[in-house]
């Protein structure tokens, strides 16, 4: 049995700066630990999925990384410095977030935020960067309705979007959170292999955080695996086993993998339901 | 109808020598609409309409405190606004405890507005003005001063105007570009509150929706364009109020109703527009994407 220690990190070795590096990272609210000693180092070009049920510290993981989350202890460095108030080399698909109907913005502006939002003064766009806009919306199949307003767009179509936003800014290291949350499997296909596409032409590391690993399986290069207070780090085939997850939910739980998915039976909060187990979770922080 | 209202609503006698008296005014009241004009989409789209009427009960409640003790209206005005917009700004900072903020903050200061003005003993226009409005009768220094903070309003928006439009409808993104998402909003609300004091000023406390919210919330119903739709904005509230004074000129009335109905208007004929322009679906898709499209909701 192979369980993966957290300091062996597989792509450790590269003599790279890593994208993002975390050292003894602890991060906890009111008594309770969501993680411990987190060691973790994102190479440029990897594609880090973090898998877990909620209220185990995934998004909280994310706003430490754009820094608006202090950890409780240990250090987190985002290209070699530490994290400061989000940064412009960061690109980010918030969860799916319906815009509100009337909002005065069609889909080639949401875009042109990415290029250029940072800016102080009127948003006169330069020819450039309007040719940047066209460029990211024709890339991600988006050009149909660049000039629709964004809150009359589709689920997926929004999504399209998001991911045209966040790559504008040529990030280096690319933050999603639940970026296929409420999209049907037609949609979650296109969307994440938008994601990988860009990561692989331009080298941009990938954490991508979900409850549901399987549209993204073949893109993954390492899980980190967040459950009961623990955590495993490892490529897919050493996290997402029947012997590592009972361990992490001390409990049997088996992973089976049928025709390249995975599914987890027997968590106890059960894989991927996660409203319960928020439920679960908070009613068991002693209130 | 009786001819003697008709004429009180609608009087052109004498109406060169009226214009030249009130041109100022007019000039005033153009620079007000473009800065309605031009916060007003930033309201709609940081949902703050509830907000601007707040403001304006303070701001009332600071003009009346200065009516009584006789020092500067619109100093005292600008003094109402600026601490209820902070309140609100830094109280406030998700939609429902704002409106409750702005829900008990609104009748403490109209209470207070009514307090001073119940003690003052001047001409009783100038309460009136303070809640219905008073361009005409505002003097050149005060005229001046409601220019020069309009002035630096307009500067100030243009300055912050694209970080403030991507911090209005996608904060979560904008904080993660590094963006100060919080800064940012307490600088508007300072801009809100002087535009608010400024606005206070020509259509009077309890009218102020009608040149901070109406004229963007028309253009919103015929554009999404977010070019299109401040300048619609600036359009429709410099026409409301340049057009509410010159058609109030003959009659001695206040200018509010004029202002305020033109503007309520315009609202209504942008509805129809909006309304026709979704029945033809013209939402500007190019080609209906060959795939089909299963939308799941949350």
């Amino acid at each position: 049995m192979v369980l993966i220690t957290t300091d062996k990190d597989p792509v450790a070795a590269d003599t790279e700066t890593p994208v993002l590096s975390l050292r003894a990272a602890t991060l906890s609210f009111g008594g309770r630990e969501l993680w411990h000693n987190l060691n973790l180092d994102v190479q440029p070009g990897e594609f880090l999925a973090v898998l877990g049920p909620n209220g185990t510290g995934k998004t909280s993981l994310l706003k430490t990384i754009l820094g608006q989350q202090k950890l409780t202890s240990g250090s987190i460095e985002f290209l070699g410095h530490p994290v400061g108030r989000g940064s412009k080399k960061i690109g980010y698909i918030p969860q799916q977030k319906l815009l509100e109907q009337g909002t005065p913005l069609r889909a080639r502006d949401l875009v042109a935020f990415g290029v250029n939002g940072n800016r102080w003064g009127l948003p006169i766009s330069s020819k450039a960067v309007r040719k940047r806009v066209d460029d990211i919306l024709e890339s991600v199949g988006a050009t149909d309705y660049a000039n629709v307003p964004v809150s009359t767009l589709s689920g997926g179509e929004q999504q399209r979007i998001r991911v045209g936003q966040s790559i504008a800014g040529d990030p280096q290291l690319l933050l999603c959170d639940e970026p296929l949350l409420s999209l049907d499997l037609h949609h979650q296909r296109q969307v994440s292999e938008l994601i990988d596409e860009q990561r692989k032409a331009l080298g941009t590391a990938v954490v991508f955080v979900t409850h549901d690993v399987n549209p993204i399986l073949g893109m993954v290069d390492r899980v980190l695996y967040l459950a009961g207070g623990r955590f495993r780090v490892g490529t897919p085939d050493e996290v997402l086993r029947s012997e590592v997850l009972s361990y992490m939910y001390d409990t049997p739980v088996e992973v089976i993998r049928s025709r390249g998915r995975i599914v987890v039976l027997g968590a106890p909060e059960g894989y991927g339901v996660h409203d319960h187990l928020e439920h679960h979770v908070v009613a068991g922080v002693g209130r | 109808m009786n001819q003697d209202l008709w004429n009180q609503i609608f009087g052109f006698a004498n109406y060169g020598e009226l214009l030249a008296l009130v041109k100022n005014s007019i000039i005033a009241g153009a620079i007000l609409g473009i800065v309605g004009g031009l916060i007003g989409p930033f309201v709609m789209t940081r949902d703050l309409a509830f907000a601007v009427h707040g403001i304006s009960e303070l701001s009332f409640a600071g003009a009346s405190a200065a009516l009584l003790f006789g020092v500067n209206v619109v100093a005292g005005s600008i003094g109402g606004s600026l601490l209820a917009a902070l309140l609100i700004g830094i109280l406030g900072a998700k939609a429902r405890e704002r409106n409750s903020i702005i829900a008990v903050l609104m009748p403490f200061g109209l209470g207070l507005g009514i307090l001073f003005l119940a003690l003052y003993k001047g001409r009783s226009a100038n309460k009136f003005g303070l809640l219905t409005g008073q361009i005409v009768s505002v003097d050149n220094p005060q005229l001046t001063m409601l220019i020069a903070i309009s002035v630096v309003v307009i500067i100030a928006l243009f300055f912050v105007w694209r970080p403030l439009s991507f911090a209005s409808v996608d904060a979560d993104v904008a904080r993660a570009k590094g963006l100060p998402v919080t800064t940012i909003s307490i600088v508007f609300m300072i801009l809100l509150g002087l535009a608010t004091a400024v606005s206070i000023q020509v259509v009077g406390a309890l009218l102020v929706l009608s040149l901070l919210v109406t004229p963007a919330a028309a253009a919103m119903r015929v554009t999404a364009s977010p070019f299109l739709t401040p300048l619609l904005s600036v359009l429709f509230a410099v026409t409301s109020v340049v057009g509410g004074i010159l058609l109030a000129l003959g009659g001695g009335l206040p200018i509010s109703p004029y202002v305020t109905t033109i503007s309520f208007l315009i609202y209504l004929v942008c509805r129809v527009i909006g309304a026709r322009k979704e029945r033809r679906g013209d939402s500007g898709r190019l080609v209906s994407a060959g795939l089909p499209k299963v939308r799941i909701e949350a």
